[in-house]
């Protein structure tokens, strides 16, 4: 008897220190915000594509304004929307602007606000080829509808007449994982070709009608350069990174253009007339002289209405400083700035943001 | 004799404890009692986690599971941008795959636990057995990685045409052979999975009692002849460790994916891409934006479980089946 109410006992006061701990770990008193009130906590989460330019901005903001503390996680566009229309985090990041029906199903107004540039280049490995390849959209989507199937065929050959061609068959390369960058070049391809506009359409995880699929950036490159007479697509910071061959792109005014930071900063210039007042746009196969055409915006999401109007003070602060003063780390980070043009439109999208009917700026 | 006069002391109104206490342990020891709750607790955990993941995923996954029903698991669409879902060709990849992976692993394990255990000198087990241990550690984005630049461009060049030359006539070998495909995630898996089993069916025959070697040895059977002895009675232990190395192959996700080519499609040809479950959902989730789409990838993950179990139950009767023919020797494991 003893021995039992020895056990007993003990059992109660485990029962009882675990039913105490519980009871602590859900007061509301301990709601862990803790931290002096001058410190501003902010979250955000979303595209993978500008992660390394937010994280420098995060990191040179945070030596500019100590007690602004604001915390970034690349968890993929379509966790960005949805994690900002559940309002878990104070901005969200997309690189495809948020459709209608997604707007219409948030609480309350989002607002876009571009932050900085990137675009798709064609990269594949050809054997005896040394010059860039050029290519005219229409043989773009013919390569990755699996219409045109070997290298030396007379349409690639006609914008090629120099290259040595071989009569190999043509191994496509596509992303696997659902990817803004799959999204901007299946916008693109939409856009000059009816027919994969009808078959394919554009999405960040298209029904890809040919080819092989390798996962993230690393994995189009890798299975590219292991395999020869292939053709694939990554993002510019990634091919810049790697020295990628990269095909040159008759863009829309008929020029051959190479991909670089001037040419997408000009496909968002020249698209100025056609950009909307919501900044929601694509940039895809631009109109003037010089553009790149697989370019696209990345942006921030957040709401029009702030809660807070502390840490919606923060935010637009970081973000006004982001458009500005950050810009000057997209080229180190191969990104392409903003234009002049594009950074004034933002500023209007930012100083509309209001908190309790008083603007924040 | 204490205990008895102490429980026959309440006899008129046992509490509730005495009663547990006795449920627990027949002997009515308190200490035995606990230990036994304790074990309980455990084994009861793994079955509220197997539960609790169901129902989560189950719940997740209501909008597919309503909007699609049974079709979803015979549908071979995947199209997220036109909304069609269906689960056919991953489940098709995941089991080949899988099945490649074992009937590759299980012979090679198979050889070097016996290896190592009946054969090897001492110092070369030590060192090989430690080697073998040393490759299940290895992160399975490496051996994509592997996969990509050594494994698939080996395929490609020495392993495919060859293969493609014999056996074409075969719809298994049907070119053209890019190096990435069903073949090669299977290859790739294979490698992924031998280390568990061989280090499992080693400790296995390790296990199984020398005298039955030596009695067969005294019977002037040869090493052949006393290895299928010792196979024989380890044969249940076996069978464990090649169920767990399917488990691991079926769940596996970043090193198939790497050379599995990523395309929903059902193909006869090895050669050809095609695509697992695990794959598909860690490569979409993230920029899965529609309800539906989202549903639809947590309903594959309910599938991948069902296809698990269903395996796993399709491995256990052929094992049971086995071991009962080869009746009479004692189970080693």
């Amino acid at each position: 008897m003893l021995l039992a109410s020895k056990t007993t006992r003990l059992i109660a006061l485990l029962v009882l220190t675990g039913l105490l701990s519980l009871g602590f770990a859900c007061s509301p008193g301990n709601t862990g915000s803790g931290g002096s009130s001058s410190t501003i906590n902010l979250q955000g989460a979303g595209a993978t594509f500008p992660n390394p330019l937010y994280q420098k901005w995060l990191s040179e903001y945070g030596k500019l304004h100590p007690n602004v503390r604001i915390d970034y996680q690349s968890i993929g566009s379509g966790g960005g929307i949805k994690q900002i229309k559940e309002q878990t985090v104070d901005f969200g990041a997309s690189d495809a602007p948020m459709k209608d029906e997604d707007l219409k199903s948030a609480s309350a107004e989002i607002i876009h606000v571009p932050t900085v540039l990137g675009a798709v280049v064609i990269t594949y490995n050809l054997a005896g080829v040394n010059k860039p390849l050029r290519f005219a959209p229409d043989v773009v989507a013919d390569i990755f509808l699996g219409k045109i199937k070997q290298w030396n065929d007379a349409r690639i050959k006609a914008d090629n007449p120099d290259a040595s061609l071989p009569a190999t068959e043509i191994t496509v390369v596509h992303r696997s994982d659902g990817s803004g960058t799959s999204a901007v070049f299946t916008d693109y391809l939409s856009k000059v070709s009816s027919e994969w506009k009808d078959q394919v359409g554009a999405g960040t995880s298209p029904k890809w009608p040919v080819g092989l699929g390798g996962k993230g950036n690393e994995g189009v490159t890798g299975q590219v350069k292991a395999t020869p007479n292939t053709i694939g697509y990554v993002e510019l910071a990634y091919a810049t990174q790697n020295k990628l061959p990269v095909a040159l792109l008759k863009n829309k005014a008929g020029d051959f253009i190479e991909p670089s930071f001037d040419a997408v900063s000009a496909a968002a210039a020249e698209s100025l007339a056609a950009t909307p007042d919501d900044l929601r746009v694509s940039i895809t196969d631009a109109a003037g002289k010089g553009t790149y055409p697989i370019s696209s915006y990345t942006y921030v999401l957040l709401y029009k209405e702030q809660r807070d109007a502390a840490k919606g003070k923060a935010l637009v602060d970081f973000l006004w400083w982001g458009i500005h003063d950050g810009e000057r780390f997209a080229k180190e980070l191969n990104y392409a700035p903003l234009p002049p043009e594009i950074v004034t439109r933002a500023e209007a999208k930012i100083n509309s943001i209001v908190s309790g009917g008083k603007p924040l700026r | 004799m204490s205990r008895n006069v102490e429980l026959t002391g309440q006899t008129g109104t046992p509490g509730v404890w005495p009663r547990l206490r006795h449920a627990l342990s027949p002997t009515g020891n308190a200490g035995d009692a606990i230990f036994r709750g304790l074990l309980f607790t455990a084994a009861f955990f793994v079955l509220l986690i197997v539960l609790a993941m169901i129902l989560a995923l189950a719940a997740e996954a209501k909008l597919s599971l309503r909007q699609f029903g049974f079709g979803f698991i015979t549908a071979t669409d995947w199209n997220p941008v036109k909304g069609q879902f269906g689960a056919l060709p991953f489940i098709y990849g995941t089991v080949v795959s899988s099945l490649i992976a074992i009937l590759i692993s299980v012979p090679l394990s198979l050889g070097i636990a016996i290896f190592l255990v009946e054969q090897a000198p001492t110092y070369l087990a030590r060192p090989l057995g430690f080697l073998v241990e040393l490759l299940a550690a290895i992160p399975s984005v490496v051996y994509g990685l592997w996969g990509i630049f050594v494994l698939a461009p080996f395929l490609r060049v020495y392993l495919g045409p060859p293969l493609e030359r014999s056996l074409g006539w075969l719809p298994l070998f049907r070119g053209p052979v890019t190096g990435i495909g069903l073949l090669t995630g299977g290859m790739i898996l294979a490698i992924m999975v031998t280390p568990i089993i061989s280090a499992i069916v080693r400790d296995v025959l390790t296990a199984v009692p020398s005298s039955q070697r030596e009695a067969a040895l005294a019977l002037g059977a040869t090493k052949w002849e006393t290895t299928r002895v010792v196979l024989v009675n380890g044969a249940p232990g076996i069978a464990g460790a090649v169920i767990l190395g399917l488990g691991r192959a079926l769940g596996e996700t970043m090193a198939v994916t790497m050379v599995i080519g990523n395309r929903p499609q059902i193909s006869l040809s090895l050669f050809e891409p095609s695509y697992t479950i695990a794959s598909v959902i860690a490569n979409e989730f993230t920029e899965a934006t529609e309800d539906i789409y989202l549903s639809a990838l947590v309903e594959l993950g309910l599938i991948l479980f069902l296809v698990t179990f269903v395996v796993n139950a399709i491995a256990r009767v052929l094992v049971w089946n086995v071991t009962r023919k080869t009746g009479g020797v004692g189970r080693a494991a």
